[in-house]
């Protein structure tokens, strides 16, 4: 499933509303997610799982190439977390 | 930075914010977005949003696992597993947004 078949299904259970709002909608959902998380915040969704922001310390990498050694600071890179629901859903319970 | 924790409802308050449906109703449509998303998942599908990530279900063999507190085997079924591998475009900004500055 891609973002615009995900917008085609939720269009097609709301007649009344416009795709080009429907296309909002989905994209205002998206964009609030990762706006979060670029602010530090995580976003918990029960049942379905949470994003959250891990720190990724400093180290020292390596240009596997060369094998030059080089610094890597220190970032933050997203993470998602399957909430239960979806979990045990994926595995045939209930 | 952050730390604060977003819900459900933070999402249907941008929706209904952006769109100006009622509040009951972009509580609705989030909830609907996050359930065909699982359905098709569960349906071991892939979910792939343009500019935000790709959510995919692995399959994972059974193994022997050990429970590191005793030190015991127990046999770990196998079973399904979702990843979620974020787009360059989010990586990007999360690791701009979190920089030390």
């Amino acid at each position: 499933m891609i973002r615009s078949e995900l917008i085609q299904k939720i269009a097609d259970e709301n007649p009344h509303l416009y795709q080009r709002d429907v296309e909002r909608i989905v994209n205002t959902v998206f964009e609030e997610v990762t706006g979060a998380m670029a602010r530090g915040d995580r976003v918990e969704l029960r049942g379905f799982g949470a994003f959250s922001v891990k720190k990724r310390d400093a180290r020292i990498g390596r240009n596997p190439r060369t094998g030059e050694t080089v610094h890597v600071e220190e970032k933050h890179v997203p993470f998602f977390k399957t909430g239960k629901l979806l979990r045990d859903r994926l595995n045939g319970k209930q | 930075m952050g730390e604060k924790t977003l819900t459900r409802m933070d999402l249907s308050e941008a929706v209904f914010r952006e769109v100006g449906l009622s509040r009951n109703e972009s509580a609705q449509l989030v909830e609907s977005m996050l359930e065909h998303m699982s359905d098709a998942l569960v349906q071991g599908e892939q979910v792939k949003i343009s500019s935000f990530g790709t959510f995919s279900v692995r399959e994972k063999s059974a193994r022997i696992g050990r429970n590191p507190k005793t030190g015991e085997e127990v046999p770990i079924q196998p079973r399904r597993v979702l990843t979620f591998r974020p787009s360059h475009l989010m990586k990007d900004r999360v690791a701009d947004g979190n920089r030390k500055s």
